[in-house]
């Protein structure tokens, strides 16, 4: 049946009030404390670690970000871990507290539909983690100019704004998550413990797990493995399993984005082959990291599809 | 325009193969309070959703002020006022700045708003908690702050679900007189409750809801006659010659009781005061005492449904001798 009337009257009024919420709660406070804190001491090894060793680099201050080489904790490393958390923290009450708070049924009986509701809440989390990142980035940024002394160059820029945008959309596929299950549950403790739980599953044990079943599905060649090389056909599957994890995306494209002059497993054919150049390009990086960003976002569409579709249908009787 | 506000004729509500609302239909007339009554489960909060286009109808039409509330919920909902079951606020927010945001919801210009939203809290009576947390408010007040909403959306239908549920007394009065009000002001007031006796002071019309359906509908007088044959009870104390007989006379009388030497009790389908008077004065009696008791609806209520329960239990009955 058709309905009438737009679906986004209403959408500002909630989004405005949403966002009024989350930056004034004390649960973004604490939440943002934490990245704070965690990404500030892990920039300020980076930096003197880059004091101390820098000898030749035309990218300075992507190593701020991502430092090359085996370092224990980089700033992209907290950010994969503290990102979700963030995003699960902002977006697993989000539905099923309105029930909880029995405002749902009054809010629903003003003139507009739930669209406006969902999409609201959604974006104004979205917006929330955005400003947090933001505002993380530029102190970053910040911080690296006064202590290496060293002005970013226009690619390293570039480059640093795409890993913004990028963090936002790996924040944006575990909003969606968190506010689905708000869907979906109507306990917000349930809701938030499935969603972290799920969080820790695929960040924790479905990488090694994908290696297992990547070698399930398709076995090593013994051929290969004489010459000390991955199977490709085994290589590709567990590389396709690893990447129903988000972390693994987004590790992907923060890799090509700021370490151009990393061999990212795509080009690890090109390297046995002998083919190892210069840093990529800018245009090539954004090549490499392009399947992953749009999975990224892909994902957050479709997740937030699946909850927009289980709300419409919802009673709304508590 | 019509002076028919809602119209619903067949509404019916089936989960799965259950019909919480089975072919429902009745109308609701301008300014009118109109009463959903009925045991818990009956389907009054599920006939009030579907009024509001909140969740979908199986079979049958509603119309709101001409409107489909399915196709057109924002019509609908612009000119009905909705006070839920238990209604929440968000706590953490002042009374006013929850209904600032329906305001903004509902669309109300911002010059507006505070002026109406003040006018709405001194109407039910919180001219001075409107900066307060909601969050500190007792079950009453928060029932009153879902009033003030409605009144501050200037709406043509009210539609409160068990508004006077959990509330004190005197608090239920306050509310029932603001309900009054509302009525005054020419608002459709669509009551839903199990509280008989407060209920009934305050409708025009009842229908009472049973398993999904309308087991009876009409005005409280309507329905006693309907089921108690009568249901107003005239105690008369007067002394005199063979008033028995004469109160018997009376049209409307059902039947008389002597309840005492000189005590007599009539029960009649409508007041027959004036003329028990008559009959006792005409038939050279003293009357002492003169009182009348208006139908109940609890009584209607309880009479009701025990007539159901030995109607089903004859007809067990009669279904276990065939076997």
């Amino acid at each position: 049946m058709q309905r009438e009337g737009s679906p986004w009257r209403g959408l500002s009024v909630v989004y405005f009030r949403e966002l009024f919420d989350h930056l004034t709660s004390v649960r973004m406070v604490v939440l943002q404390f934490l990245v704070v804190l965690l990404g500030g001491a892990v920039v300020y090894f980076a930096a003197e670690q880059i004091r101390n060793t820098t000898a030749e680099d035309p990218f300075l201050f992507l190593r701020l970000f991502a430092p090359p080489g085996q370092s224990l904790l980089s700033f992209v490393l907290v950010l994969s871990i503290l990102v979700p958390i963030l995003a699960i923290g902002l977006g697993f009450d989000a539905i099923n507290g309105e029930y909880n708070r029995r405002t749902m049924s009054r809010i629903l009986a003003q003139p507009i539909y739930r669209d406006a509701l969902l999409l609201g809440k959604f974006l104004a989390g979205l917006s929330t983690i955005a400003i947090a990142l933001v505002t993380l980035w530029l102190l970053v940024i910040g911080f690296g100019l006064l202590r290496l002394g060293v002005p970013p160059s226009g690619e390293e820029i570039g480059r640093l704004f795409i890993f913004l945008l990028v963090t936002i959309a790996y924040a944006g596929i575990w909003l969606a998550l968190a506010v689905t299950f708000s869907v979906f549950f109507r306990s917000t403790a349930t809701a938030a413990l499935v969603a972290l739980g799920l969080w820790l599953f695929l960040a924790l044990l479905w990488p090694a797990l994908a290696q297992m079943l990547g070698e399930v599905i398709s076995p090593s060649d013994l051929r290969f493995a004489q010459l000390g090389l991955p199977t490709p056909d085994t290589l590709a599957w567990q590389q396709a399993l690893s990447r129903i994890s988000p972390g693994t995306l987004y590790g992907e494209a923060v890799v090509a984005m700021l370490n151009p002059d990393a061999q990212s497993m795509t080009t690890l054919l090109a390297q046995f082959q002998g083919r190892i150049g210069s840093p990529l390009p800018l245009d090539q990086s954004i090549m490499q990291a392009w399947p992953q960003m749009v999975s990224l976002i892909a994902g957050t569409i479709l997740l937030y599809v699946i909850g927009y579709v289980a709300f419409q249908r919802q009673e709304v009787r508590a | 325009m019509s002076d028919t506000v809602i119209e619903a004729q067949g509404l019916t509500k089936r989960y799965g193969r259950i019909a919480a609302v089975d072919g429902v239909s009745f109308t609701v007339g301008r300014g009118e309070i109109f009463g959903l009554l009925g045991p818990n489960g009956a389907g009054k909060t599920t006939a009030i959703l579907m009024m509001l286009g909140l969740t979908e109808v199986t079979e049958g039409t509603i119309s709101v002020l001409g409107h489909n509330p399915a196709r057109e919920p924002l019509q609908v909902k612009r000119v009905v006022g909705y006070l839920p079951d238990t209604v929440g606020f968000y706590d953490h927010m002042t009374a006013r700045d929850n209904l600032r945001y329906t305001a903004a919801l509902i669309g109300i210009e911002p010059g507006l708003r505070d002026k109406r939203i003040a006018a709405a809290l001194d109407r039910v009576g919180l001219p001075d908690v409107g900066e307060k947390k909601v969050g500190a408010f007792s079950r009453g007040m928060r029932q009153r702050l879902g009033l003030a909403e409605i009144l501050m959306k200037d709406v043509s239908i009210a539609i409160l679900d068990e508004p006077t549920s959990g509330l004190d007394p005197h608090a239920t009065n306050e509310l029932l007189e603001t309900i009054r009000s509302l009525k005054h002001d020419g608002v459709a007031v669509l009551l839903s409750s199990h509280l008989l006796e407060r209920v009934q002071s305050v409708c025009d019309r009842v229908a009472l809801f049973n398993a999904g359906r309308i087991a009876l509908l009409g005005t409280v007088p309507e329905l006693a006659r309907q089921v108690l044959g009568g249901g107003y009870n005239v105690e008369v104390e007067a002394d005199g010659e063979g008033l028995g007989v004469l109160f018997s006379d009376i049209p409307g009388v059902k039947a008389v009781d002597q309840a005492g030497p000189s005590r007599y009790r009539l029960l009649a389908d409508r007041d027959v005061r004036a003329q028990a008077a008559v009959a006792v004065v005409n038939g050279g009696g003293a009357l002492r005492r003169l009182s009348v008791e208006e139908p109940s609806l609890d009584a209607i209520y309880s009479r009701y449904f025990d007539n159901q329960a030995s109607q089903q239990q004859g007809a067990s009955q009669v279904n276990n001798h065939a076997a």
